[in-house]
């Protein structure tokens, strides 16, 4: 119980944590009441697009909360999270590929469809395994941190940072993403894995499978932010910051910089893993797309919307703009770009602190 | 460009074409007063000599019974005018006194005849070369090459021929063409007659070959005959032809000489004799090492021109992000920014393309110069000092450009048209050759990496800028406007972008995404040289893009390319500041 005392002390003087929890406890709540138990007519019905939807946004929070970690608290500004998302999503994408099982269109009781249409006999080495949930689970954490771990160890020991770590970071996204494309890779190249039937032996387009899937998201989702919470307000925490503000002060202190960053950024990077491992089920596609930078900077612009350092702040830049994209891209599609592009000028130049920098400095005024 | 022309023939013909015009290729009124004595005998050689060649060759073939004649022209109606009633065996003779006289327009007559395409008159017998169409024809006369209309073709007969005399024909044709002044077409000739041997034909080119003066005419007949000569019963001409073969690099010789290697199903070498065998062999290995030598000479030309694009597109932003220190993410756009100003030049002038691709370079320099500008006064001088909100908000700057260009231009890629002399390849011999559009972007980059040098080190702008770069402080104390410098660095390297994206426009696909494509190689290339450095950024580009293509045989465009970006990836951590770090005060800066 101790433990646990410890990881909720952080939330008594987060006041932003505080609401975001109650938002969405109440939404976890509200969503699947509204969902399964109104009728289809009623005006207060939620259609599984809405479910689906709002999952969806909250699987972009998690990835936000994975980025602010450590852009935010250690100044690390990856433009390759989305590889860490997409690791993720395409090992859940691989466990979900072999429950298919016989239901393919070629019905091979072992190798999933695209592998047969290129002809091939057996499967690749790597794919053994994921037809159990445990090791996929496994693998959606691992396969993200590891990565993370084995980049972070090289950039951060021979002290790449600033732009030219957001570069490189983007290079790694983008070579990920040429190399994801290729068919001979045995990740589906062009299409990726679609046409998923079951999760756990649940069939993923029944309601209940959608509404459970919901609600895990809802637990990741604050699980994760109690965690980051915990650890931006322990020791570490504290030592991350100041390796964001003075990296060579807490060098010189007898910090082991390189150690904080690596551990912080593959952390970070499985948080991301599990935000992709989740969305997947949910949309019912992977593809190599995941993995374009542009949707790397994307996540770093949520964040600095929402005010970054903040944690709540990310979640809520999430959010607001992924709300924003979907209504633009069907109601005036054309408009959309024009919107991000003014979004991210904006922000920079006149919101430095995010939309929640705006709130606290109105809060402020008031008091 | 000229294909099938060795670089000294093409440099020969070069200069003979600037002092004499093609209408007076055989050199009656040769201006020989005005001109220094060596090039007085280069035209004699060039000029004079294959004409008075071709005069004694067909002496030498055919006796000179005819050629006493006053004038050849007359000689050459007459013998036209026969031709309707003539039999077999005297059209072979006046095929052979055409050849002869040497009149302009018998081997377009000779063509037709070959071809069925002569007929004459039934009125008066007149000979026409004509095109059929439905029940009428096409007329042109033979003798003027005068168009002459449309006609019935009830009124016409078509001059018969049979193989004997195609066959001479035939040789008639490639014979002409033997003789002719310009080595393109005796080059032609000569090709076109190795494609059927038989002993007429060596026979012509045998005698030819003595008197041939171009180099690679003369080659090309040698391994046609050196291939003929490999069936020789002598094993000593065997052995010369095999030897003969192995100077080539065609690839009907290679296999000629892979022939004679060859075992018969009963384990014997089709060719019995030893020494043969042994010149063969060596000729094989010959053959094959200077193809691997030709071979690596493309990918080494290829990757320089890959890395020419790689440098074009990176060298901008070894500007704003080298030497201001601002990272650029709109670099892209304002690279295609320049591809769509080539497009809207070549639409404003449809009938001018070899010229447009020259306008719209000054021109796409402005227009990504002014844009760079704008960006840098609106949005990049509020954030200096903050380089990872730089990044953001450039990288905003993009999208809205990108949007911009799909509304106006739609979101299709464009059309955009190589000039024609862009066009074409260089054929430096059977194994090498060299695309022409790909040699004008390394010569591009290289006069753009020049011009680059040349305002940064000599011109007042550019002391500015490097005394900004290194010390803004300083420079600000000694009187230079770092606003100004700051702006004016910044329309630099957008600029240079616009005319990387008319280089662009040329070899990819001139879309809203051109931009895109090109970002993140042009950051690992910069990087990769050194931030702060120009030739780091030149060396840089280079190498990537030949060890891109050396990798690519061997493992896939893609392949190369993610191994490539691992690489870059994995150097920088050994070396954080790129292949060629600054030194001093200025790398102290963030």
């Amino acid at each position: 119980m101790h433990s646990l005392a410890n990881f909720i002390a952080p939330l008594r003087t987060d006041r932003g944590g505080q609401v975001f929890l109650v938002l969405l406890a109440i939404i976890a709540i509200a969503v699947p009441i509204l969902h399964l138990a109104t009728p289809d007519s009623s005006a207060l019905h939620l259609s599984s697009y809405s479910v689906t939807l709002i999952g969806k946004y909250m699987c972009y929070a998690l990835l936000a909360l994975a980025a602010d970690l450590i852009w935010g608290y250690c100044g690390i500004l990856s433009l390759g999270h989305g590889a860490f998302f997409a690791l993720g999503g395409y090992a859940m994408g691989m466990y979900l590929m072999r429950q298919i099982g016989t239901r393919g269109v070629y019905g091979d009781p072992i190798l999933p469809d695209f592998m047969v249409f290129l002809n091939w006999k057996e499967l690749p080495w790597f794919w053994h395994g994921f037809s159990m949930f445990w090791f996929a689970a496994l693998m959606i954490v691992l396969a993200p941190s590891l990565l993370a771990f084995l980049f972070g160890w090289f950039a951060f020991r021979s002290r790449v940072t600033g732009v030219y770590l957001s570069i490189i970071t983007q290079a790694l996204t983008y070579a990920l993403m040429l190399a994801f494309f290729r068919n001979d890779m045995g990740f589906g190249g062009n299409n990726g894995f679609t046409d998923f039937k079951e999760l756990l032996g649940f069939d993923l387009h029944k309601q209940s499978t959608r509404v459970a899937l919901f609600l895990c998201t809802a637990i990741a989702l604050a699980l994760g932010y109690v965690i980051c919470r915990y650890i931006v307000s322990s020791r570490a925490g504290r030592v991350i910051q100041a390796v964001r503000d003075a990296e060579s002060r807490a060098r010189f202190i007898g910090y082991r910089v390189e150690s904080y960053k690596v551990w912080l950024f593959a952390f970070s990077a499985a948080l991301a893993g599990i935000a992709g491992a989740l969305y997947v089920p949910q949309v019912g596609i992977i593809n190599p797309s995941e993995f374009a930078p542009i949707n790397s900077i994307e996540i770093v612009i949520w964040v600095a919307v929402g005010g970054r350092g903040t944690l709540y702040g990310a979640i809520a830049g999430a959010v607001l703009v992924n709300y924003a994209k979907t209504y633009l891209t069907t109601e005036l599609p054309e408009v959309w770009l024009y919107a991000l592009g003014a979004l991210f000028v904006f922000v920079t130049i006149f919101l430095p602190k995010g939309a929640v920098g705006l709130l606290n400095r109105k809060g402020a005024q008031r008091a | 460009m000229n294909c099938g022309l060795g670089l000294g023939a093409w440099a020969r013909k070069k200069s003979a074409n600037a002092f004499f015009p093609p209408s007076r290729k055989r050199g009656r009124e040769l201006p020989i007063f005005h001109y220094p004595s060596f090039i007085i005998k280069q035209a004699y050689q060039r000029v004079v000599h294959p004409a008075r060649v071709a005069l004694c060759c067909c002496i030498a073939l055919l006796g000179a019974s005819s050629l006493a004649h006053a004038d050849a022209h007359d000689d050459f109606l007459a013998a036209i005018a026969q031709l309707p009633a003539a039999t077999y065996t005297d059209k072979n003779e006046i095929v052979k006194r055409l050849v002869v006289l040497q009149q302009p327009g018998t081997k377009r007559i000779l063509q037709a005849l070959l071809e069925g395409n002569l007929y004459a008159r039934t009125v008066d017998g007149k000979v026409f070369i004509a095109k059929e169409q439905a029940t009428s024809l096409q007329l042109t006369d033979a003798t003027t090459q005068a168009d002459a209309g449309l006609a019935e073709s009830a009124g016409f007969e078509k001059i018969g021929t049979n193989n004997g005399l195609r066959k001479t024909l035939r040789g008639a044709i490639a014979q002409f063409d033997l003789n002719n002044a310009d080595d393109d077409v005796r080059l032609a000739s000569v090709k076109e007659m190795l494609r059927s041997m038989d002993e007429e034909t060596v026979a012509i080119l045998r005698s030819h070959v003595a008197k041939e003066s171009n180099r690679t005419v003369k080659t090309a007949i040698n391994v046609g005959l050196a291939a003929a000569d490999i069936e020789n019963t002598d094993p000593a001409v065997r052995v010369k032809a095999a030897e003969t073969l192995g100077k080539s690099l065609n690839p009907d010789a290679y296999n000629a000489l892979q022939a004679l290697l060859t075992k018969n199903a009963d384990g014997k070498f089709t060719e019995a004799d030893d020494d043969v065998r042994y010149a063969a062999t060596q000729a094989v290995s010959r053959i094959n090492f200077w193809r691997s030598v030709y071979g690596f000479l493309e990918t080494l030309f290829f990757g320089m021109s890959l890395g020419s694009v790689l440098v074009l597109s990176a060298i901008g932003l070894a500007i704003t992000f080298g030497v201001m220190g601002v990272i650029n993410m709109a670099h892209g756009e304002l690279m295609m920014l320049g591809a769509y100003t080539t497009y809207v030049v070549q639409l404003v002038m449809p009938n001018h393309i070899g010229a447009s691709v020259l306008v719209a370079i000054p021109l796409a320099f402005l227009v990504s110069g002014i844009v760079g500008i704008a960006i840098e006064r609106g949005l990049v001088r509020f954030l200096y000092g903050r380089p990872l909100e730089t990044l953001l908000a450039t990288f905003g700057v993009s999208l809205v450009l990108q949007q911009i260009v799909r509304d106006l231009f739609s979101a299709n890629n464009r059309p955009v048209e190589t000039p024609q002399w862009m066009a074409g390849s260089w054929q430096l011999n059977e194994a090498l050759s060299i695309t022409s559009n790909r040699l004008y972007i390394v010569l591009f980059m290289l006069i753009v990496f020049a011009a680059l040098l040349w305002i940064l080190k000599r011109t007042k702008l550019g002391l500015n800028v490097r005394a900004v770069a290194q010390n803004r402080a300083m420079a600000r104390a000694m009187g230079v406007r770092s606003e100004w410098v700051d702006a004016l660095t910044f329309g630099l390297g957008s600029g240079i972008a616009g005319v990387a994206g008319v280089a662009l426009s040329q070899l990819t696909n001139v879309g809203p995404n051109l931009g895109q494509q090109y970002i993140v190689d042009s950051f690992m290339v910069v990087v990769f040289g050194g931030v702060g450095n120009v030739w780091g950024t030149l060396i840089g580009g280079m190498s990537l893009g030949v060890v891109n293509k050396v990798l690519e045989p061997y493992s896939g465009a893609v392949l190369a390319k993610i191994f490539v970006l691992v690489a870059l990836i994995l150097f920088i951590q050994r070396r954080p500041r790129g292949l060629f770090p600054q030194k001093g005060r200025a790398a102290e800066q963030p």
